[in-house]
């Protein structure tokens, strides 16, 4: 610890002590608690104690009664199990009897403090820091501490609960881990005490009537076995394990989550060897017993397990699969297997949890599909996939959901109505179908996934969010539905499909529902940027309004859709997608839509559309888009202008962005970019660097760079940093002439770089000419700065000094404002 | 209770309900879907339609080619549109003592009825229901009378020939009743015999039953009605909305411990939600204007209209067409823009508090004063000068028929370009369109119907419990066409009866409770006696005197004072003989003591066996049964009457009297 703050400490124990002076901010507690246990990883806590007295004062101090807040009293409870991890400063505590009283029955334990939670979370949290080592078991043996966690595992707030349940796990494995002469045998009787005991209540829990208790137990074993990998787990299990197998025959099985957590975490432990201890017995007859509602989890669980017999898979994909092939059956138009399921057997189980209530049955078909959607991009996931009947069922579900499925049972009927119009269902079977193009499917039924996909887009009934999700499934589908190898163009069904979809999308592009019509420009960006090269889509959008609607979307009063149809129209515009075909009304189109988005970029009021316009501008430099080509200075000088004076931090960052396009592409990109890139031949600067930079000096790009370097957010200072720091590194890489170091002109950029630093940023820098950027760049500490930027903003704060001062000063002015009131 | 079904439309009602001794007429709707059988009346000379071929038999007998046209291979009658009145026959209208309405879309038929059927009775209704029901007979009356049209075919009424023609003509119904449009001055004269009522207004009806107008949120001073007398009520539920449009919103509570509720006037497009509509509304006007085209919207000039007015007043500016002109033609346009400025107390809360600000409650004053929004009493006149495309135009009639629809259709119908939106769900569109085909305007049908869906009913029938519902049959069975679909319809329980057009209903529910009042000084005179605790009881002797529906026991006449002359005589032929009255038993008789008391006076050989209703003693000795039940006791002897008297007195011992 610095002087300095050995200085404060003791009066800052002074004030924790004084009840009269309440700490008004707990999260300096939490801080300077933080700071304890970074000095106490670093050396000896006996040391800290010893030339620190202040601190065992507190402690002892905090013991007399009186009225101590709880949260200092849970600090010093925390503070005391921080210090006590180190067996020699455990052994000077309980030296001096302060252990016992802090954590023995003497203490907070029976006192009024204990009603509060913080300070029971603190007494637990205390011991977890402080059961590091032998003589710690023995001294919460000696305590009774054991009995005292055991209660605690019931407490009322859930956060004292779960730290309860923890420390068990931990004083379970520590007890295991045994003294230096080795962990103790395999044999349960020979388990420590301290062991035996917490063994024993676990097994007296799992035997009890009461669910809360037995939950309790499951999940002390579950994070034994997640975090405990020794030998000895697989005994506890193989001891244990007849009382779990025993909860199954409990109907209904108590704390089913719980239990399924359990059988994971000991499936997942690389300690056990399953097939040994009868886990996949247990495992097939849990699926077997849970409801179908709780099964999925389990099923999921064991479908993930690398190792696993091929039967128990296969029943945990059943009862995946269930649900849906419920649906199938109950919209069968005919009779026969629906493809999902052989089995019929365990339908009306899961046919009883679907139909009666709208609630069960959408919760349930929720899960299933999102369970599913984790399953299919596995390595591990069941083979053969059933693709069609899975493509089948979420088509149905969507047709049912949207009202156009026409069972032929009673049980599709009902189905029909309990699933009418659910906008959960909905989103969840798009996302679904979206995963599934991942796979193809028979024809007949891609055909129908089209359908349905459309008839979502068309409905008006859709609600925006569906209607996203329904947007994003059809491009992934659009996406996979290339056949023929190698080429990439949309096929003739596509292009069909495509026919149909456009006009949807241009009525959607006139919602009155913004959402609506952003991410219907989000949808025409995806597909622009995946086939605006291609023959038959430019055709298929061409012959459309599309292009027309979005452009008149630019001048929308919503921002987010200005934004989202900026970058549609800077797609479209790289695709030259956005002219109407040759028309003497309109000559210069593009110029126009150039124009259109600079003025966006100077006027717009909000920053997601300016955003967006720096963003196509940069990527219109990097492809050397027709508008740019023409005058790439002009265009550079423009959008650096109008970007510099922004106020939107971010666009001022993507100003940056565009200037190292336009010095790479100037200068050539940098060396050490990525080492397997294609260097593009871009013609080393055959001239000298000051001919080089001429370019960049026309378009002010130093200014702009000089500017962002001293901008007052971060981001953009250090990517300015980045920038010219990369253009020091070219300059040092050529062999350029020695330039004046110094001269006129430097000086006074130097003292006007200076006076911006200071704040004052309103003198232009005027025409700089290469040399004299040269040199103010040599000059410049751009490291210096580039370190002090990676600081974060409250380095100096963060101080411990700082933050015993603070914590000092919020007292003081506490106290001032006593004096004041008189 | 019986309820006559005048109409099978199940949003245009016309019942007739018999409830104690009053008739009331429930609504009056009249089914304009006969006028799509008819040929357009155009506003303008259309040489399309008069050029249209005559229609002739399969055999090429062209008798009937002045009365029918083809086009298209659709049949249409040219001549004045008709429409089919409510059922005359079923029962004598001239009987209807009130008739009830509870919007103005179910009035329509008003003055049919009241006018040629003897009516003498009252019409209710609310005041914005009349105004703007007004407007909209006017504007019918106006539409039909400014084409007048020579001809009348009626030939092809005739039941031989109907048979032969194609569908639909040959499938419509009682096309014999089926009636030309009236007059204003009968409109004027339906419309006098109408008196305003408010919200929970309590009308009494000849003192036998009270009826109470609720708010139905439906429209600006729509209304569902209660019906009650002292123990019964019924609730006639027609046309109501629990979606928050302009008017004031649903009174459901007062709808509760119905024992019967009628339902009618639920959506007839339950599929589709208006907010899906409205957005596709919206979304394909903007289409259609930003490609250089115009929209039509064929509308009543009230109703929905207002809410549409008030969408495209938010989405105009954020859709860029601030500057495209919208019609609204109608010769009531003006009427119907400012009368619905004025109802505020009718107008739901968010409009009733602009009011105070002051501001109009509904944005399209603002439209009109920025001169986004322009109306016009026809399209001769200002319009033609101030006419600019593209544009949209909104105006009547919803069937295409007649109206100034007429010509907007024609003159539109031939460019892609255009749109034809239809929000109105009364008329089949494709029936509609039937008569402009083939037509290459675009059509787009988003049908705004903001009436309880069968979702709401489920839930309204749910929260106000009525003991029966009644409904038109076409709620009881989803609609032919989606017949998987069995949310569509409702479902209840009991399950509710359901009607047809000319059919009789007995309502299955018996009045057994009349109320009756006592007198004050007859009342004072009453001695009660505590019978059982808790239960008092009185006897009283006095005369019922019913008028007017109202029952009142009053004091009985003295005792008449024996005096001579013809004075007494004339007092008893007047006053009823008042008996003297036996006293009244309670009590009932326990057999065991009763067998003891027996035992105690001599009787030996008692035998008792009981029996499904009480106990039978048996007397062996004296050869006497007594037979004792829970409301009778009968002694049964033979020919011994000092016996019998002996054993009633002992009976009676066991009994109060009073």
């Amino acid at each position: 610890m610095d002087p300095e703050c050995s200085q404060l400490l003791p009066a800052l124990c002074a004030v924790l002590a004084d009840p009269r002076q309440p700490m008004a901010d707990d999260t300096c507690l939490e801080k300077l608690l933080d700071w304890f246990k970074t000095i106490t990883e670093a050396g000896s806590s006996l040391l800290l104690l010893q030339e620190n007295p202040c601190l065992v004062e507190l402690l002892c101090h905090v013991l007399k009664p009186q009225d101590l807040s709880s949260r200092v009293l849970s600090f010093s409870l925390r503070l005391t199990g921080v210090f006590a991890a180190q067996e020699d400063c455990f052994q000077y505590l309980q030296q001096g009897e302060l252990l016992p009283r802090l954590f023995g029955e003497a203490g907070p334990l029976g006192g009024a403090a204990w009603t509060a939670p913080t300070v029971r979370s603190g007494w637990i949290q205390g011991l977890r820091s402080l059961a590091q080592h032998p003589s710690a078991l023995h001294f919460l043996a000696d305590c009774g501490a054991v009995d005292t966690i055991f209660s605690l595992q019931g407490d009322s707030s859930l956060f004292v609960a779960s730290a309860a349940g923890q420390l068990l796990v931990h004083i379970l494995s520590l007890s295991m881990r045994g003294p230096a002469e080795g962990p103790p045998g395999l044999q349960a009787d020979d388990w420590p005490a301290c062991a035996q005991k917490i063994v024993g209540h676990i097994e007296e829990s799992l035997r009890s009537t009461a669910a809360p208790q037995i939950t309790q137990a499951l999940n002390v074993l579950t994070t034994t076995f997640g975090h405990c990998h020794d030998p000895w787990t697989q005994v506890l299990w193989v001891q244990l394990h007849p009382l779990v197998a025993a909860l199954l025959e409990k109907d209904p099985v108590p704390a089913a989550h719980s239990l399924v957590d359990l059988l994971l975490s000991v499936a997942r432990s690389p300690g056990l060897s399953s097939s040994s201890c009868g886990l996949w017995e247990t495992l097939a007859q849990t699926l077997s017993h849970l409801s179908p509602t709780q099964a999925g989890l389990l099923a999921l669980g064991i479908l993930k397990l690398q190792d696993c017999p091929q039967a128990l898979r296969a029943q945990a994909f059943a009862v995946l699969l269930q649900p849906l092939a419920c649906v199938l059956k109950a919209t069968a138009q005919g009779p026969g297997p629906s493809g999902l399921l052989d089995s019929t057997s365990a339908d009306s189980v899961t046919a009883d949890i679907l139909l009666p209530s709208k609630a069960a049955c959408v919760g349930l078909l929720c899960r299933t599909l999102a369970h599913l959607e984790l399953l299919l991009p596995l390595p591990q996931r069941p083979c053969p996939w059933p693709q069609a009947p899975l493509l089948g069922a979420a088509v149905t579900l969507l047709q049912l959901c949207g009202g156009s499925g026409s069972p032929a049972s009673d049980e599709g009927r009902q189905l029909c109505t309990l699933l009418l119009g659910c906008v959960r269902v909905q989103r969840a079977a798009l996302d679904f179908l979206g995963t599934l193009s991942q796979e193809t499917g028979p024809p007949e039924l891609v055909t129908q996934v089209f359908a349905v996909l459309l008839e979502y887009l068309r409905s008006p009934d859709s609600s925006p969010t569906v209607l996203k999700k329904a947007f994003q499934a059809t491009f992934r589908w659009l996406l996979s539905s290339p056949r023929t190898p190698g080429c990439s163009d949309l096929d003739s069904h596509a292009l069909l499909f495509l026919r149909e979809l456009l006009p949807v999308l241009q009525k959607r592009l006139c919602s009155p529902c913004w959402e609506v019509r952003d991410s219907g420009l989000e949808f025409l960006t995806q597909m622009t940027r995946r086939w605006g090269g291609q023959a038959g889509f430019r055709h298929a959008l061409l012959a459309s309004e599309v292009p027309r609607l979005t452009e008149q979307l630019l001048r929308d009063p919503e921002s987010y859709v200005r934004a989202s149809a900026v970058t549609a129209m800077g797609q479209l515009s790289s695709q030259g997608l956005c002219v109407p075909p040759a028309s003497p009304e309109h000559p210069g189109g593009q110029q126009s839509l150039l124009g259109e988005l600079l003025h966006i970029l100077s006027t717009d009021s909000e920053g997601f559309p300016r955003r967006a316009v720096m963003q196509v501008f940069t990527q219109w430099l990097r492809d050397s888009h027709a508008d740019v080509v023409g005058d790439t200075e002009q265009f550079v000088a423009g959008v650096l202008q109008v970007a510099g004076q922004d106020l939107d931090w971010e666009v001022r960052a993507q100003g940056l962005e565009l200037a190292l396009v336009f010095l790479e592409q100037t200068l050539g990109p940098p060396r050490s970019h990525c080492p397997y890139a294609v260097t593009p031949p871009v013609a080393a600067p055959a001239s000298p660097l000051t001919q080089a930079l001429q370019p960049l000096c026309r378009v002010r790009l130093f200014e702009f760079a000089f500017r962002a370097l001293f901008d007052c957010d971060r981001p953009v200072a250090q990517k300015s940093c980045d920038l010219l720091l990369l253009l020091r590194a070219k300059m040092a890489s050529s062999s350029s002439l020695q330039e004046p170091r110094s001269s006129p002109d430097v000086a006074s950029v130097e003292a006007a770089l200076q006076r911006w630093r200071a704040g004052d940023q309103a003198q232009p820098l005027g025409d700089l000419e290469p040399e004299v950027v040269l040199a103010v760049l040599r000059s410049m500490d751009l490291e210096g700065l580039r370190g002090a930027l990676a600081e974060s903003s409250d380095h100096v704060e963060k101080s411990p000094q700082s933050l015993l001062q603070d914590m000092l000063a919020t007292v003081g002015i506490l106290g001032e404002n006593e004096a004041d009131c008189y | 209770m019986k309820l006559y079904c005048l109409s099978g439309h199940p949003t245009l009602p016309c019942n007739v309900l018999k409830f104690k001794s009053t008739t009331i007429m429930l609504d009056c709707g009249l089914d304009m879907t006969s006028t799509l059988n008819f040929l357009p009346l155009p506003l303008v000379q259309s040489p399309r339609l008069s050029n249209l071929p005559g229609w002739s038999l399969k055999d090429g007998n062209a008798f009937l080619d002045k009365e029918l046209k083809e086009c298209s291979g659709h049949v249409f009658v040219d001549s004045v549109p008709e429409f089919c009145l409510p059922e005359t026959e079923l029962i004598d209208l001239s009987t209807v003592d009130v008739i009830l309405i509870s919007n103005y879309h179910c009035m329509m038929a008003l003055p049919y009825i009241t006018e040629h059927t003897g009516f003498t009775g009252t019409v209710y209704a609310t005041e914005p229901t009349v105004q703007i029901g007004r407007l909209l007979m006017e504007e019918l009356v106006n539409f039909i009378e400014r084409v007048p049209k020579a001809q009348s075919a009626s030939l092809w009424k005739n039941k031989d020939i109907q048979r032969l023609l194609p569908s639909p003509l040959k499938d419509a119904v009682e096309v014999s009743t089926w009636r030309r449009c009236y007059t204003m001055q009968e409109v004027n004269s339906a419309l006098s015999k109408i008196q305003l009522v408010g919200y929970s207004q309590k009308i009494e009806l000849f003192g036998a039953v009270q009826v109470t107008p609720l708010s139905s949120g439906y429209a600006l001073g729509s209304s569902n009605w209660i019906i009650q007398s002292h123990y019964e009520k019924v609730s006639y539920v027609s046309g109501s909305s629990l979606l928050t449009t302009h008017p004031q919103p649903m009174d459901q509570a007062s709808l509760k411990n119905s024992d019967v509720l009628i339902l009618t006037g639920l959506t007839q497009i339950p599929t589709a939600n208006p907010d899906g509509m409205v957005g596709e509304f919206c979304s394909n006007l903007a289409l259609t204007v930003r490609n250089g085209g115009n929209v039509l919207v064929p509308c009543y000039p009230s109703g929905v209209i207002y809410d549409l007015l008030e969408c495209l007043y938010q989405y105009i500016d954020s859709a860029g067409l601030s500057n495209i002109p919208f019609y609204f033609i109608s010769p009531v346009a003006n009427s119907s823009l400012e009368f619905s400025q004025i109802f505020a107390e009718w107008l739901c809360h968010n409009k009733q508090t602009k009011v105070y600000l002051p501001e109009p409650p509904f944005p399209h004053a603002e439209l009109i004063q920025t001169n986004k929004l322009k109306h016009y009493p026809s399209l001769h006149g200002d319009f033609s000068s101030d006419f600019r495309q593209p544009c949209v135009v909104f105006t009547g009639h919803p069937s295409l028929r007649f109206g100034d629809v007429v010509h907007f259709m024609e003159l539109w119908g031939k460019s892609s370009l255009n749109t034809v939106i239809f929000t109105e769900p009364d008329f089949s569109y494709l029936e509609a369109l039937a008569p402009y085909q083939p037509l290459a305007m675009k059509c787009i049908y988003c049908p705004i119907d903001t009436r309880l869906n069968f979702i709401q009913v489920s839930k309204l029938l749910k929260e106000v419990q009525p003991l029966h519902v009644v409904c038109p049959e076409q709620y009881t069975q989803p609609p032919p066409a989606q017949s998987h679909r069995m949310d569509l319809m409702i479902d209840c329980q009991p399950p509710p009866m359901s009607y047809r057009r000319a059919e009789v209903l007995a309502l299955p529910f018996k009045r057994r409770y009349e109320k009756i009042e006592i007198m004050p000084e007859l009342a004072d005179a009453l001695v009660p006696m505590e019978i059982k605790p808790g239960i008092s009881l009185a006897t009283v002797s006095a005369v019922l005197h019913t008028k007017d529906n109202k029952h009142v026991l009053q004091p009985p006449p003295r005792p008449a004072q024996p005096s001579g002359g013809k004075k007494r005589k004339r007092a008893s032929e007047d006053i009823p003989d008042c008996k003297v009255l036996k006293p009244l038993l309670s009590g009932s008789i326990p057999v065991e003591q009763f067998v003891q008391t027996l035992e105690k006076h001599g009787f030996s050989d008692i035998k008792v066996e009981d029996t499904a209703k009480g106990h039978i003693v048996l007397l062996q000795e004296a050869e006497t049964l007594i037979q004792i039940e829970e409301d009778s006791t009968h002694i049964i002897c033979d020919n011994d009457e000092m016996l019998r008297v002996r054993l009633r007195d002992l009976v009676l011992k066991f009994l109060q009297k009073f």
